[in-house]
């Protein structure tokens, strides 16, 4: 197996389906001749042609909107909103438009739209270019909410996304473009709603999803070698969610470690936990522990921004401390 | 030349006539639906199209089957227009199983994909960027072969989506006709007081859209200057903009009491009435007499009951209906999993 990053594993991924569907089209802010602000779509413009790679104005509202309507219109389009933070300029065409047009027709519709978009913090971006905003969407039915950790992930979620007949929100992480990993060459997929267990333990069960079920699986490897044993589960789609192996783990572990980049107030793991007390709370021995971002706007400054987001560190003492 | 000028004749006669039923129907279906929100079989808001009515009629009979339409909340008329049957709006009014959208849109929401109509959207401005998108499938397909036609309401121009569609319609030069109904009120809000240049179309022209104001209490007009519009837009030149000077009778939804205008305002619009207008036009031309124009009266008359006897007479949504359509199946020709 080829080991390639999580940017070259999309990359593919998207020329593959633009070579396969002439339906196939990507449009975003600077996706072509800037060569995509994460460099995703590098040399696709020279490649495709700009009727297919089509650079918009900043203007994610009509970006995603025209991208609904083509997709209604026989197109299988491939929008790119350059960070989640700017989806919210788009937010009216995705939750109140996107999400509902099938349902509020009575089913006559099929949306076939993947909206990618690129989460997280890290990068000392400042206050609005680092949230991760992925659990507002997984609020809303009608919409899928992908969110890979992996190379492996990413490009199998993607097929399934493309593969799909509804709105999916398409998210990556910032830092996550650089990681390495095994991806086979032949076709395969990731299911959307299908949760993995990245890891077998048997003391504790972690869930978490993108790049901190990267950092989690880290800490297990370190932690293994303190004696802890962890069973990580990356949940990889929060809409459709996925939680059976988690439940099944905290049969065998009874303790529980919820791990996410954003606020808890509100925030995705909130719902995990919930449906952790009702699906296996007989079989808990600790009440569930949240380790998530600190409740402030991200700080700009590098000392306070790493002090904002959870670590290797934090997370091992939450586990540590569950254990204890 | 007089035999062409005799066909002609013909067909116009036809149809004004068929202008003429439709707008009588659109009327006598807003005037039920009306009625039937007073006795509680119709519920939630509901927008009446009363007033508009040359509008709809007008812009959708330049259109081919192929073409697109999105239209916003105060959509029954378009539908009505556009041919759906009275029978499943008025049966998706009060919630029913036959409705258009299954009892799952209601009056906001009237959706018919076999009819290109693409809602009934409820957020002002919203469905702009999606006709916008309709129109690039088409150019991107089917070499603009099948034209976007949106309606949207003046208070739609404020919208950032409103800019955001005209720009990316012209930049891209896509096949889609923007519609403005100008009715001279967002909700209870006088366009005076809302916007800063009180003339749309020319905001509309300095996007480089051939654009302009027209009347639209006279069904002729619109159908006339929609109909150059739609042309442009099939022969790949890109947008068009109308802004359709209208009004309507009722307030914006029932819950409006109507309090921001005066009664001499509303007077003066009813008595430029499209459908007195044409009516007048038809007997005072000699196209039509009295008798023909009282049969179609007659004929919308039953429709109306008819649907709403279809309506009252249709199940609700089966309770397990509540689960289904929230998303599709995977795509037919995707991969075996």
């Amino acid at each position: 197996m080829a080991e390639v990053t999580y940017r070259e594993a999309m990359s593919a991924v998207l020329a593959e389906y633009l070579e396969k569907d002439d339906r196939v089209f990507i449009m975003g802010e600077d996706i072509g001749a800037y060569g995509g602000s994460y460099a995703v779509t590098k040399g696709f413009l020279e490649r495709y042609g700009e009727e297919r790679i089509r650079d918009a104005p900043i203007a994610e509202s009509v970006i995603a909107g025209a991208g609904l309507g083509a997709a209604l219109g026989g197109m299988r389009p491939i929008v790119e909103l350059m960070t989640i933070n700017f989806s919210l300029l788009a937010m009216d065409q995705i939750v109140n438009h996107a999400a509902k047009l099938r349902y509020m027709s009575g089913g006559q519709f099929s949306i076939p739209l993947v909206i990618r978009t690129v989460s997280g913090g890290g990068n000392r971006l400042g206050a609005q270019h680092s949230q991760s905003l992925e659990g507002w969407y997984a609020h809303v039915p009608g919409l899928k909410v992908a969110v890979p950790s992996s190379p492996y992930d990413a490009k199998g979620l993607f097929r399934a996304a493309m593969e799909d007949n509804n709105p999916v929100l398409f998210v990556e992480h910032s830092l996550l473009y650089g990681v390495r990993g095994e991806v086979p060459e032949g076709y395969y997929e990731v299911p959307l709603g299908r949760s993995a267990l990245s890891r077998q333990g048997t003391d504790v069960t972690v869930v978490s999803y993108s790049r901190m079920a990267h950092l989690c699986r880290q800490v297990a490897e370190k932690l293994a070698g303190e004696g802890v044993s962890c069973e990580v589960v990356d949940l990889r789609c929060l809409r459709p969610l996925d939680l059976a192996p988690v439940f099944q783990s905290v049969t065998k572990t009874h303790r529980v470690v919820l791990v996410e980049e954003t606020w808890a107030t509100g925030g995705f793991m909130g719902e995990v936990a919930s449906q952790i007390m009702t699906q296996a709370f007989d079989h808990l021995d600790a009440p569930v522990v949240r380790v998530a971002g600190k409740e402030v706007p991200m700080p700009y400054s590098r000392p306070l921004e790493l002090a904002a987001l959870p670590d290797e560190e934090s997370i091992a003492q939450a586990i540590r401390d569950i254990l204890a | 030349m007089a035999t062409v000028r005799a066909r002609e004749q013909t067909l116009t006669k036809k149809e004004l006539l068929e202008f003429y039923r439709q707008m009588v129907l659109i009327r006598r279906f807003e005037e039920k639906s009306s009625e039937m929100y007073g006795r509680g079989k119709i519920g939630g808001f509901l927008h009446l199209y009363i007033g508009e009515e040359a509008v709809a009629v007008g812009a959708i009979s330049v259109l081919e089957p192929q073409d697109y339409i999105v239209s916003h909340y105060r959509e029954h008329g378009h539908a009505l227009a556009r041919g759906m049957h009275p029978n499943v709006v008025m049966a998706e009014l009060f919630g029913k199983d036959t409705g258009c959208s299954r009892g799952k849109g209601g009056s906001m929401h009237l959706f018919d994909v076999s009819l290109g109509f693409y809602g009934g959207t409820a957020i002002v401005g919203g469905g702009m960027p999606i006709s916008v998108g309709l129109a690039l499938a088409s150019k991107l397909h089917e070499g603009s072969r099948r034209v976007a036609l949106n309606f949207f309401g003046d208070a739609a121009v404020n919208e950032g989506e409103f800019h955001e569609s005209l720009n990316l319609a012209t930049l891209w030069k896509l096949p889609v006709v923007f519609a403005c109904e100008n009715n001279g009120y967002g909700m209870g809000t006088a366009v005076e007081r809302t916007f800063a240049i009180q003339e749309m179309y020319l905001l509309a022209e300095r996007y480089g859209i051939p654009s302009e104001r027209l009347d639209g209490m006279d069904v002729m007009t619109v159908r006339r200057r929609t109909q150059a519009a739609v042309a442009r837009a099939r022969a790949g030149e890109g947008p068009s903009f109308l802004e359709i000077m209208t009004y309507r009778y009722m307030g914006h939804s029932m819950a409006d009491p109507v309090s921001y205008r005066g009664r001499s305002e509303v007077d003066l619009w009813r008595q430029r009435d499209c459908i007195e207008f044409l009516r007048r036009k038809l007997l005072g031309e000699g196209l039509a007499s009295a008798e023909e124009l009282g049969s179609l009266d007659a004929e919308v008359d039953l429709a109306v009951e008819a649907a709403v006897r279809f309506a009252e007479e249709s199940p609700f949504p089966a309770p397990e209906e509540l689960y289904s359509d929230v998303h599709s199946p995977r795509r037919a020709d995707a991969p075996p999993l």
